[in-house]
Protein backbone atom coordinates (compact mmCIF):
# COMPACT_ATOMS: atom_id res chain seq x y z
CA UNK A 1 0.00 0.00 0.00
CA UNK A 2 1.68 3.34 -0.75
CA UNK A 3 1.57 6.09 1.84
CA UNK A 4 0.47 9.89 1.25
CA UNK A 5 2.81 10.63 4.61
CA UNK A 6 5.14 8.78 6.06
CA UNK A 7 7.44 10.27 8.84
CA UNK A 8 9.82 8.75 11.11
CA UNK A 9 10.99 10.30 14.31
CA UNK A 10 10.10 13.59 13.09
CA UNK A 11 10.67 16.56 15.11
CA UNK A 12 11.22 20.29 14.67
CA UNK A 13 12.73 22.87 17.34
CA UNK A 14 12.28 26.54 17.13
CA UNK A 15 15.06 28.01 19.51
CA UNK A 16 14.82 25.94 22.32
CA UNK A 17 11.57 24.55 21.69
CA UNK A 18 10.32 21.75 20.41
CA UNK A 19 7.33 22.70 18.17
CA UNK A 20 7.13 18.06 17.11
CA UNK A 21 8.65 16.06 18.44
CA UNK A 22 9.40 12.07 18.05
CA UNK A 23 6.41 12.08 14.93
CA UNK A 24 6.42 8.41 13.78
CA UNK A 25 2.99 8.14 10.67
CA UNK A 26 2.05 5.92 7.92
CA UNK A 27 -0.74 7.19 6.45
CA UNK A 28 -2.10 5.17 3.55
CA UNK A 29 -3.12 6.87 0.72
CA UNK A 30 -6.89 7.93 -0.52
CA UNK A 31 -7.80 8.66 3.14
CA UNK A 32 -9.17 12.18 4.52
CA UNK A 33 -7.31 12.45 7.13
CA UNK A 34 -7.93 15.01 10.17
CA UNK A 35 -5.53 16.23 12.29
CA UNK A 36 -6.88 17.45 16.02
CA UNK A 37 -5.28 19.03 18.39
CA UNK A 38 -5.27 22.30 20.90
CA UNK A 39 -4.13 25.42 19.63
CA UNK A 40 0.01 25.27 19.47
CA UNK A 41 -0.13 21.45 19.64
CA UNK A 42 2.35 21.70 16.36
CA UNK A 43 -0.61 21.18 13.79
CA UNK A 44 0.60 23.91 11.63
CA UNK A 45 4.13 22.65 12.25
CA UNK A 46 3.24 19.13 10.95
CA UNK A 47 1.52 20.59 8.07
CA UNK A 48 4.61 22.87 7.29
CA UNK A 49 6.54 20.14 7.59
CA UNK A 50 4.33 17.85 4.48
CA UNK A 51 4.65 21.03 2.16
CA UNK A 52 8.29 21.82 2.80
CA UNK A 53 8.01 25.11 4.22
CA UNK A 54 9.82 23.97 7.41
CA UNK A 55 12.56 21.22 7.43
CA UNK A 56 12.91 18.96 10.16
CA UNK A 57 14.82 19.44 12.84
CA UNK A 58 15.31 15.60 13.23
CA UNK A 59 13.93 12.47 11.79
CA UNK A 60 12.24 12.55 8.34
CA UNK A 61 9.24 12.61 6.28
CA UNK A 62 7.75 11.40 3.07
CA UNK A 63 4.92 13.01 1.14
CA UNK A 64 3.55 10.86 -1.42
CA UNK A 65 6.76 8.93 -1.42
CA UNK A 66 8.94 11.54 -1.87
CA UNK A 67 10.65 14.70 -0.01
CA UNK A 68 8.77 17.67 0.45
CA UNK A 69 9.13 20.52 -1.94
CA UNK A 70 11.98 18.38 -3.76
CA UNK A 71 11.46 19.23 -6.78
CA UNK A 72 8.63 20.48 -9.82
CA UNK A 73 7.32 17.67 -9.84
CA UNK A 74 6.67 17.37 -6.19
CA UNK A 75 5.37 21.20 -5.76
CA UNK A 76 2.74 20.06 -8.32
CA UNK A 77 1.38 16.78 -6.43
CA UNK A 78 0.39 18.62 -3.59
CA UNK A 79 -1.76 21.11 -3.01
CA UNK A 80 -1.67 23.65 0.06
CA UNK A 81 -3.95 26.10 1.77
CA UNK A 82 -2.55 27.74 4.37
CA UNK A 83 -4.43 28.70 7.84
CA UNK A 84 -7.22 31.50 7.29
CA UNK A 85 -7.32 30.65 3.15
CA UNK A 86 -5.21 33.60 2.24
CA UNK A 87 -5.48 35.21 -1.47
CA UNK A 88 -4.41 38.66 -2.87
CA UNK A 89 -7.03 41.18 -1.77
CA UNK A 90 -6.33 43.85 -4.51
CA UNK A 91 -6.55 40.66 -7.11
CA UNK A 92 -9.57 39.47 -8.79
CA UNK A 93 -10.85 36.18 -8.70
CA UNK A 94 -10.37 35.78 -13.07
CA UNK A 95 -6.48 37.31 -12.16
CA UNK A 96 -6.16 34.69 -9.07
CA UNK A 97 -7.12 31.53 -11.70
CA UNK A 98 -4.54 33.81 -14.40
CA UNK A 99 -1.67 33.56 -11.78
CA UNK A 100 -2.04 29.94 -10.68
CA UNK A 101 -1.73 28.83 -14.78
CA UNK A 102 1.06 30.70 -14.65
CA UNK A 103 2.55 29.40 -11.88
CA UNK A 104 1.16 25.24 -12.42
CA UNK A 105 2.68 23.67 -15.05
CA UNK A 106 -0.27 20.76 -14.69
CA UNK A 107 -2.55 23.99 -14.21
CA UNK A 108 -6.62 22.85 -15.21
CA UNK A 109 -8.36 26.21 -16.52
CA UNK A 110 -11.77 24.22 -17.19
CA UNK A 111 -11.78 22.95 -13.84
CA UNK A 112 -11.21 26.18 -11.94
CA UNK A 113 -14.15 28.26 -14.17
CA UNK A 114 -16.35 25.65 -13.88
CA UNK A 115 -15.86 25.83 -9.88
CA UNK A 116 -16.17 29.59 -10.04
CA UNK A 117 -19.19 28.94 -12.22
CA UNK A 118 -20.35 26.75 -9.96
CA UNK A 119 -19.93 28.60 -6.89
CA UNK A 120 -21.67 31.94 -8.34
CA UNK A 121 -18.56 33.77 -8.19
CA UNK A 122 -17.96 37.14 -10.22
CA UNK A 123 -14.89 36.53 -12.00
CA UNK A 124 -14.13 40.46 -12.08
CA UNK A 125 -14.88 40.72 -7.70
CA UNK A 126 -11.52 41.88 -6.02
CA UNK A 127 -10.89 38.88 -3.68
CA UNK A 128 -10.95 41.58 -0.61
CA UNK A 129 -14.65 41.56 -1.03
CA UNK A 130 -15.86 38.29 -1.04
CA UNK A 131 -17.01 36.72 1.92
CA UNK A 132 -15.24 34.62 4.38
CA UNK A 133 -16.24 31.61 2.47
CA UNK A 134 -16.37 32.35 -1.02
CA UNK A 135 -12.45 33.03 -0.25
CA UNK A 136 -12.39 29.86 1.27
CA UNK A 137 -13.83 28.46 -1.61
CA UNK A 138 -11.44 30.41 -3.99
CA UNK A 139 -8.26 29.20 -2.64
CA UNK A 140 -9.74 25.63 -2.27
CA UNK A 141 -9.92 26.24 -5.88
CA UNK A 142 -6.46 27.13 -6.77
CA UNK A 143 -5.33 24.60 -4.71
CA UNK A 144 -7.37 21.72 -6.89
CA UNK A 145 -6.88 23.12 -9.96
CA UNK A 146 -3.23 22.10 -10.01
CA UNK A 147 -3.93 18.94 -9.82
CA UNK A 148 -2.56 17.57 -6.66
CA UNK A 149 -2.54 13.81 -5.90
CA UNK A 150 -2.30 15.23 -2.16
CA UNK A 151 -4.30 18.65 -0.76
CA UNK A 152 -3.05 19.62 2.80
CA UNK A 153 -5.47 22.39 4.43
CA UNK A 154 -5.22 24.16 7.47
CA UNK A 155 -7.89 24.63 9.51
CA UNK A 156 -9.77 25.67 6.39
CA UNK A 157 -13.04 26.00 7.89
CA UNK A 158 -12.16 27.66 11.44
CA UNK A 159 -13.32 31.34 10.51
CA UNK A 160 -16.45 30.20 8.71
CA UNK A 161 -20.24 30.38 9.36
CA UNK A 162 -22.03 27.22 10.22
CA UNK A 163 -23.15 27.43 6.45
CA UNK A 164 -20.22 28.22 4.45
CA UNK A 165 -18.30 25.66 6.77
CA UNK A 166 -20.72 23.16 5.75
CA UNK A 167 -20.46 24.44 1.81
CA UNK A 168 -17.03 24.33 1.97
CA UNK A 169 -16.58 20.57 3.40
CA UNK A 170 -19.19 19.55 1.16
CA UNK A 171 -17.00 20.96 -2.21
CA UNK A 172 -14.29 19.12 -0.59
CA UNK A 173 -16.13 15.62 -0.04
CA UNK A 174 -16.82 16.09 -3.85
CA UNK A 175 -13.79 16.74 -5.14
CA UNK A 176 -12.62 13.56 -2.89
CA UNK A 177 -15.13 11.35 -4.84
CA UNK A 178 -14.78 12.39 -8.46
CA UNK A 179 -10.74 12.66 -8.30
CA UNK A 180 -7.77 10.07 -6.44
CA UNK A 181 -6.68 12.53 -4.14
CA UNK A 182 -5.57 12.64 -0.43
CA UNK A 183 -6.48 15.20 1.81
CA UNK A 184 -4.46 16.20 5.43
CA UNK A 185 -6.83 18.78 7.10
CA UNK A 186 -6.29 20.18 10.44
CA UNK A 187 -9.21 21.61 12.56
CA UNK A 188 -10.30 21.41 15.92
CA UNK A 189 -13.54 20.94 15.36
CA UNK A 190 -14.68 17.30 15.87
CA UNK A 191 -18.16 17.09 14.12
CA UNK A 192 -16.99 18.76 10.80
CA UNK A 193 -14.33 15.70 11.29
CA UNK A 194 -16.20 12.80 12.11
CA UNK A 195 -18.27 13.54 8.94
CA UNK A 196 -15.37 13.96 6.59
CA UNK A 197 -12.41 12.01 8.42
CA UNK A 198 -11.39 7.82 8.12
CA UNK A 199 -8.38 8.80 9.55
CA UNK A 200 -7.55 10.45 12.50
CA UNK A 201 -4.26 12.06 14.26
CA UNK A 202 -4.73 13.14 17.67
CA UNK A 203 -1.63 15.84 18.37
CA UNK A 204 -1.58 16.97 21.49
CA UNK A 205 1.72 19.17 23.12
CA UNK A 206 4.03 18.69 20.00
CA UNK A 207 3.44 14.67 19.98
CA UNK A 208 1.45 11.90 18.36
CA UNK A 209 -0.79 10.61 20.98
CA UNK A 210 -2.99 8.07 18.81
CA UNK A 211 -3.80 7.60 15.20
CA UNK A 212 -5.66 5.55 12.80
CA UNK A 213 -8.72 4.64 11.16
CA UNK A 214 -11.40 6.66 12.77
CA UNK A 215 -13.59 3.51 12.73
CA UNK A 216 -10.91 0.78 14.22
CA UNK A 217 -9.99 3.80 16.89
CA UNK A 218 -13.89 3.73 17.82
CA UNK A 219 -13.93 0.21 17.84
CA UNK A 220 -11.12 -0.69 19.99
CA UNK A 221 -11.98 2.19 22.38
CA UNK A 222 -15.09 1.03 24.93
CA UNK A 223 -16.52 3.20 27.91
CA UNK A 224 -16.69 0.96 31.36
CA UNK A 225 -18.83 1.82 34.62
CA UNK A 226 -18.95 -0.20 37.62
CA UNK A 227 -18.71 -0.89 41.26
CA UNK A 228 -15.32 1.47 42.13
CA UNK A 229 -11.68 -0.68 41.48
CA UNK A 230 -8.36 0.43 40.63
CA UNK A 231 -7.12 0.60 37.30
CA UNK A 232 -4.37 -1.85 38.05
CA UNK A 233 -6.94 -4.41 38.23
CA UNK A 234 -7.78 -4.36 34.92
CA UNK A 235 -6.80 -6.58 32.65
CA UNK A 236 -3.12 -6.33 30.94
CA UNK A 237 -4.91 -5.90 27.40
CA UNK A 238 -6.80 -2.99 28.67
CA UNK A 239 -5.36 -0.12 28.46
CA UNK A 240 -6.98 3.19 30.45
CA UNK A 241 -6.90 6.31 28.69
CA UNK A 242 -8.85 8.20 30.68
CA UNK A 243 -10.84 7.28 34.66
CA UNK A 244 -12.94 8.56 37.29
CA UNK A 245 -14.17 7.58 40.74
CA UNK A 246 -16.66 8.43 42.72
CA UNK A 247 -16.91 6.60 46.54
CA UNK A 248 -18.84 3.74 44.50
CA UNK A 249 -18.22 3.95 41.25
CA UNK A 250 -15.52 3.62 38.53
CA UNK A 251 -15.43 5.10 34.92
CA UNK A 252 -12.43 3.86 32.16
CA UNK A 253 -12.22 4.81 29.07
CA UNK A 254 -9.81 1.60 27.85
CA UNK A 255 -7.69 0.83 24.45
CA UNK A 256 -8.78 -2.88 23.72
CA UNK A 257 -8.99 -5.48 21.40
CA UNK A 258 -10.76 -7.72 22.90
CA UNK A 259 -14.31 -7.68 24.01
CA UNK A 260 -14.99 -6.86 27.46
CA UNK A 261 -16.77 -9.63 29.12
CA UNK A 262 -16.85 -8.69 32.88
CA UNK A 263 -20.57 -8.53 34.01
CA UNK A 264 -19.63 -6.32 36.41
CA UNK A 265 -19.05 -3.40 33.47
CA UNK A 266 -21.77 -1.56 31.92
CA UNK A 267 -19.62 -1.13 28.50
CA UNK A 268 -20.49 1.57 26.09
CA UNK A 269 -19.20 2.39 22.69
CA UNK A 270 -17.33 5.89 22.62
CA UNK A 271 -17.60 8.96 20.13
CA UNK A 272 -15.02 10.37 18.44
CA UNK A 273 -15.41 13.38 20.85
CA UNK A 274 -14.87 11.14 23.58
CA UNK A 275 -12.04 9.75 22.26
CA UNK A 276 -10.39 12.96 21.40
CA UNK A 277 -10.69 14.76 24.59
CA UNK A 278 -9.86 11.48 26.69
CA UNK A 279 -6.52 11.62 25.06
CA UNK A 280 -6.17 15.14 25.21
CA UNK A 281 -6.94 15.10 29.20
CA UNK A 282 -4.36 12.31 29.37
CA UNK A 283 -1.63 14.01 27.67
CA UNK A 284 -2.30 17.09 30.08
CA UNK A 285 -2.92 15.01 33.49
CA UNK A 286 0.10 12.53 32.69
CA UNK A 287 3.42 13.84 31.02
CA UNK A 288 5.21 11.28 30.12
CA UNK A 289 8.68 12.80 29.03
CA UNK A 290 9.72 15.37 31.76
CA UNK A 291 12.01 17.05 29.21
CA UNK A 292 8.48 17.96 27.47
CA UNK A 293 8.37 21.68 26.74
CA UNK A 294 4.62 22.91 28.73
CA UNK A 295 2.59 25.72 27.17
CA UNK A 296 5.52 27.07 25.65
CA UNK A 297 5.08 25.29 22.38
CA UNK A 298 5.03 27.20 19.39
CA UNK A 299 3.10 26.27 16.59
CA UNK B 1 -34.41 7.23 -5.98
CA UNK B 2 -34.27 7.53 -2.07
CA UNK B 3 -32.48 10.50 -0.22
CA UNK B 4 -30.32 9.59 2.45
CA UNK B 5 -30.39 11.62 6.29
CA UNK B 6 -27.86 11.79 8.94
CA UNK B 7 -28.70 12.03 12.30
CA UNK B 8 -25.52 13.23 14.17
CA UNK B 9 -26.73 12.55 17.64
CA UNK B 10 -27.28 8.97 17.82
CA UNK B 11 -23.77 7.47 18.20
CA UNK B 12 -24.53 5.13 15.17
CA UNK B 13 -21.63 5.58 12.71
CA UNK B 14 -22.62 6.83 9.59
CA UNK B 15 -22.16 3.60 7.20
CA UNK B 16 -24.26 2.02 9.40
CA UNK B 17 -27.27 4.55 9.14
CA UNK B 18 -27.43 4.49 5.50
CA UNK B 19 -27.31 0.35 5.27
CA UNK B 20 -30.16 0.85 7.75
CA UNK B 21 -32.05 3.11 5.59
CA UNK B 22 -32.03 0.97 2.47
CA UNK B 23 -33.14 -1.94 4.96
CA UNK B 24 -36.34 0.36 5.87
CA UNK B 25 -36.76 1.69 2.05
CA UNK B 26 -36.57 -2.06 1.52
CA UNK B 27 -39.24 -3.07 4.06
CA UNK B 28 -41.20 -0.03 3.55
CA UNK B 29 -41.36 -0.83 -0.03
CA UNK B 30 -39.26 2.53 -1.22
CA UNK B 31 -37.44 0.35 -3.25
CA UNK B 32 -37.77 -2.19 -5.34
CA UNK B 33 -35.35 -4.59 -7.43
CA UNK B 34 -33.96 -3.00 -10.20
CA UNK B 35 -33.85 0.85 -8.61
CA UNK B 36 -30.55 2.85 -8.37
CA UNK B 37 -29.41 3.80 -5.49
CA UNK B 38 -27.60 7.42 -5.44
CA UNK B 39 -23.99 7.40 -6.72
CA UNK B 40 -21.02 8.67 -3.79
CA UNK B 41 -20.97 11.88 -5.43
CA UNK B 42 -24.73 12.45 -4.97
CA UNK B 43 -24.92 11.17 -1.26
CA UNK B 44 -21.70 13.63 -0.33
CA UNK B 45 -22.83 16.44 -2.36
CA UNK B 46 -26.07 16.67 -0.17
CA UNK B 47 -24.44 15.17 3.35
CA UNK B 48 -21.43 16.42 3.12
CA UNK B 49 -19.68 12.99 4.17
CA UNK B 50 -16.60 11.29 3.32
CA UNK B 51 -16.93 9.20 0.10
CA UNK B 52 -15.34 5.95 1.26
CA UNK B 53 -18.38 5.95 3.90
CA UNK B 54 -21.11 5.80 1.17
CA UNK B 55 -18.50 3.09 -0.78
CA UNK B 56 -18.48 1.00 2.38
CA UNK B 57 -21.90 1.22 3.32
CA UNK B 58 -23.06 -0.07 -0.64
CA UNK B 59 -20.04 -2.83 -0.08
CA UNK B 60 -21.88 -4.42 3.26
CA UNK B 61 -25.27 -3.77 1.17
CA UNK B 62 -23.56 -5.65 -1.94
CA UNK B 63 -22.29 -8.52 0.24
CA UNK B 64 -25.60 -9.07 1.60
CA UNK B 65 -27.14 -9.79 -1.58
CA UNK B 66 -29.14 -6.45 -1.78
CA UNK B 67 -27.43 -4.47 -4.14
CA UNK B 68 -24.92 -4.98 -7.19
CA UNK B 69 -22.97 -2.37 -7.94
CA UNK B 70 -22.92 -2.07 -12.28
CA UNK B 71 -19.35 -0.41 -13.25
CA UNK B 72 -20.14 2.89 -14.78
CA UNK B 73 -23.91 3.01 -14.20
CA UNK B 74 -24.08 2.88 -10.60
CA UNK B 75 -25.68 0.48 -7.84
CA UNK B 76 -28.89 -1.06 -8.30
CA UNK B 77 -31.04 -2.80 -5.92
CA UNK B 78 -31.28 -7.00 -6.71
CA UNK B 79 -33.36 -8.31 -3.98
CA UNK B 80 -36.48 -6.99 -1.70
CA UNK B 81 -36.55 -7.56 2.13
CA UNK B 82 -40.35 -8.86 3.52
CA UNK B 83 -42.02 -6.35 4.28
CA UNK B 84 -43.34 -6.17 7.85
CA UNK B 85 -47.08 -7.33 8.63
CA UNK B 86 -49.05 -4.38 9.82
CA UNK B 87 -51.41 -6.60 11.59
CA UNK B 88 -48.47 -7.84 13.43
CA UNK B 89 -47.12 -4.33 14.19
CA UNK B 90 -50.01 -3.78 16.05
CA UNK B 91 -50.81 -6.44 17.88
CA UNK B 92 -47.10 -5.84 19.20
CA UNK B 93 -47.63 -2.99 20.29
CA UNK B 94 -51.39 -3.46 21.55
CA UNK B 95 -49.10 -6.02 23.75
CA UNK B 96 -46.17 -3.96 24.59
CA UNK B 97 -48.26 -1.20 25.47
CA UNK B 98 -50.04 -3.18 27.74
CA UNK B 99 -46.74 -4.51 29.88
CA UNK B 100 -45.87 -0.84 30.39
CA UNK B 101 -49.20 0.16 31.82
CA UNK B 102 -49.04 -3.03 33.89
CA UNK B 103 -45.19 -2.16 35.12
CA UNK B 104 -46.03 1.45 35.41
CA UNK B 105 -49.14 0.37 37.60
CA UNK B 106 -46.48 -1.86 39.66
CA UNK B 107 -44.37 1.44 40.75
CA UNK B 108 -41.69 1.58 37.95
CA UNK B 109 -40.89 4.61 36.83
CA UNK B 110 -39.27 5.53 33.23
CA UNK B 111 -35.56 4.74 33.83
CA UNK B 112 -36.47 1.73 36.01
CA UNK B 113 -38.79 0.15 32.81
CA UNK B 114 -36.17 1.33 29.90
CA UNK B 115 -33.42 -0.88 32.16
CA UNK B 116 -35.71 -4.00 31.89
CA UNK B 117 -36.09 -3.31 28.25
CA UNK B 118 -32.31 -3.23 27.27
CA UNK B 119 -31.62 -6.10 29.48
CA UNK B 120 -34.33 -7.95 27.51
CA UNK B 121 -33.42 -6.64 24.68
CA UNK B 122 -30.08 -7.68 25.06
CA UNK B 123 -30.22 -11.20 26.30
CA UNK B 124 -32.94 -11.69 23.84
CA UNK B 125 -30.54 -11.07 20.81
CA UNK B 126 -27.35 -12.15 22.68
CA UNK B 127 -29.44 -15.81 22.35
CA UNK B 128 -29.73 -15.34 18.68
CA UNK B 129 -26.04 -15.02 18.29
CA UNK B 130 -25.23 -17.93 20.47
Amino acid sequence: MSLVMEARSLGKQYGRHWALRDCTLAIPEGKVVGLVGPNGAGKTTLLHLAVGLVVPTSGSIGVLGASPASGPAQLGRVGFVAQDTPVYARLSVAQHLRMGAWLNPGWDMGLAQSRIEQLDLDPRQRAGTLSGGQRAQLALTLAIAKRPACLVLDEPVASLDPLARREFLRSLMEIVATQRISVVLSSHLIADLERVCDYLVVLVASRVQIAGDTGDLLASHQRLSGPRRDAGSLPASQEVIEESHTDRQSTFLVRTSDPVHDPAWTVRPVTLDDLVIAYMSRSVAAPRHDDRPQLKVMS
Amino acid sequence: MIEFQLDTASGVATYLQLVQQVHQALQLGLLKPGDQLPTAQQVVARLAINPNTVLKAYRDLEREGLVRARPGQGTFITRSLPRIDPAAQSRFLGSMTDWLRSARAAGLGPDDIEAIYRTAFRNCFAEGVA
